[in-house]
């Protein structure tokens, strides 16, 4: 069960500011949900090493050559404010 | 020639033979895209952008080709079905679909989908759910649910899709077509705009195995903007198997028993009743971890969508809205919350739970190790099988609406194909037949880089259903000049 508090503790973890109703929905949801998944709290998995990787891939190097990249007209063309030929922000704390 | 041509494959071949021109297919294609009323497609080229006469002498002789929105597409927007994409126009084109592009097909749509391929139902499109063609009122399965309705209404000869827990195979299934989630690292995943990195796949939807099996041919290799992406051991030749004589085929219990509906089920022992008359042995087996296989991917896939989605802070690109404070911090929350949609949303938050200190082992640890013992069962299955048979879909399509107020029902969904992607594993889901007048698919699932004897066996399989598919055929859209009746008429 995930109470209010630990809802908006995730949502500031997640950078996601929420309403108030989704609060209450997504406490709702993520507990169903949740207590689906404690399921797998029934298996013996002691000595079951976990996967992240299906296929077997050992160092997959590539030549480390120099190459030409976006340019920084294009790189910045989708950005939602530039300045000084950068990505404009707000200040960081406030 | 008499018909519009029914498949790519044929379509490539009227070209060759001179009986249709790659520009007349193009011209019938994107108007049949501009007069949809599905609600396929986000973007359509315009008619003037059509095939040079030199792609005509290309492998896929310049036929139209649709493309799920999340691939980049350089300088054609590629929204990913998310607001927080909007108008988005990236500055170069997703591997896979220039390689395809370099063979010779045309890039006519951009199809709708669930929102970053999170969905069942294609209701999770920020761009409004796209209906079913066998039936309006119903979904068209997601999250590739876009370029399964545009293939299944003939609009256009094939589409690429991806596949996360079942993104090709369910939408596939539930229009009547045949979709293919490759072995895991066959694509490149290089500009596909990422959901859960350890699972994404790149395939084709189409109306036949051969034309899956041509256009999966060009999609393979190495690209060394990929690290996980391997060279296919061999090559993709276009399947041709009538029988399945001497093959093992195992039914596990675990994927065909409670919670498949009766009239899928039904399809699906009429099917193997057909794989044993094919020549095939089928044996019932076990995969005795795939009932965990759900709760593992509800971990895995948001946790890896948690990490992905990161990037969506309206800083280099898409939706931003400012903070009223004047705080980055808020603009970063205020610009995801107006910018996601409910099950992105509740999936970030699943997935920022489950990789928070204190949870991590309990949950994404746990998750992986399940996904180690549901790819050991697999390995033990192929030890005595070389295929195995389940429904691809426990249901047929269902109504617009009947789940998205209850998110665990629509991940139930998944339930027969989600055990396939934890295993990295090829799986096809092919026609068969139909359950109260809706489509009805049949995954048949092999080992890793199996793809050619897997394409082979559904290409036999896909013959002898010939008769029980032909019953959901939908009437072509496309009209051909100077042939009011929808044919293509004579050419000089």
């Amino acid at each position: 069960m995930l109470d209010r508090d630990q809802v908006l503790h995730v949502a500031r973890l997640a950078r996601l500011e929420l309403t108030h109703d989704e609060v209450e929905r997504m406490s709702r949801e993520l507990s169903a949900v949740l207590d689906h998944i404690e399921t797998i709290s029934e298996l013996d998995l002691e000595s079951v090493a976990p996967t992240s990787h299906v296929i077997e891939i050992a160092n997959a190097l590539r030549a480390d050559e120099p190459r030409p990249s976006l340019s920084r007209e294009v790189a910045l063309a989708g950005a939602p404010a530039v300045a000084e030929e950068g990505f404009e922000v707000p200040t960081p704390g406030s | 020639m008499s018909a519009p041509p029914r498949t790519a494959t044929e379509a490539v071949e009227a070209i060759r033979a001179g009986q249709l021109s790659a520009r007349e297919l193009w011209l019938a294609c994107q108007a049949a895209a501009t007069d949809d009323e599905l609600n396929a497609f986000t973007w359509v080229a315009d008619a003037d952008d059509g095939p040079n006469e030199e792609a005509a002498a290309l492998p896929f002789a310049g036929i139209p080709l649709a493309v799920k929105d999340l691939f980049c597409t350089e300088g054609i927007p590629s929204q990913a079905g998310s607001r927080i994409l909007r108008d988005y126009r990236p500055p170069y084109t997703a591997t896979v679909v220039r390689q395809l592009l370099d063979a010779g097909a045309s890039l006519l749509a951009k199809t709708n989908q669930d929102e970053f391929a999170m969905g069942s139902s294609n209701e999770n499109s920020a761009y409004g759910a796209v209906l079913n063609p066998h039936d309006r009122g119903r979904v068209p399965g997601g999250s590739s649910g876009g370029s399964a309705a545009a293939v299944a209404a003939g609009i256009v000869p094939w589409a690429l899709g991806t596949d996360t827990g079942g993104s090709i195979r369910q939408p596939a299934a539930l229009c009547g077509i045949v979709g293919l989630k490759p072995t895991y690292g066959a694509c490149s995943r290089y500009g596909m705009i990422a959901f859960a990195s350890s699972l994404d796949q790149a395939g084709p939807l189409t109306r036949s195995v051969a034309d899956a099996a041509l256009l999966f041919s060009k999609m393979v290799g190495r690209d060394p903007c990929d690290s996980t992406s391997l060279a296919f051991p061999e090559a993709i030749e276009l399947p041709r198997s009538e029988r399945l004589d001497g093959l093992r085929f195992g039914v596990p219990d675990e994927l065909t028993g409670e919670g498949v509906e009766t009239g899928v089920r039904a399809a699906f022992e009429a099917s193997v009743a057909l794989v044993e008359q094919l020549g095939a042995s089928v044996e019932r087996c076990q995969l005795p971890h795939a009932p965990h296989a759900l709760a593992a991917y509800y971990l895995i896939a948001p946790a890896e969508c948690s990490s992905n989605l990161a990037r969506f802070d309206g800083v280099r690109y898409g939706l931003r809205v400012d903070s009223q404070d004047g705080s980055l911090e808020e603009m970063y929350s205020r610009t995801r919350a107006e910018g996601f949609g409910a099950e992105v949303k509740r999936r970030v938050m699943l997935g920022t739970y489950a990789l928070s200190s204190g949870y991590y082992d309990a949950y994404y640890g746990r998750a992986q190790r399940v996904r180690t013992k549901i790819a050991e069962d697999f390995r033990a299955a192929f030890e005595r099988f070389d295929f195995i048979l389940t429904p691809t879909s426990p249901t047929a399509a269902f109504e617009l609406g009947a789940r998205t107020s209850d998110p665990l029902a629509m991940y139930l969904s998944d339930f027969c194909t989600v055990p396939m992607s934890l295993a990295g594993i090829p799986a096809i889901s092919i026609p068969n037949g139909a359950s109260g007048g809706l489509p009805v698919g049949l995954q048949v699932v092999g080992p890793a880089f199996s793809e050619p004897r897997l394409l082979d066996a559904a290409h036999a399989l896909e013959l002898a259903h010939a008769d029980r598919v032909k019953t959901i055929a939908l009437p072509s859209p496309l009209r051909f000049e100077g042939n009011e009746n929808g044919a293509a008429g004579a050419r000089e």
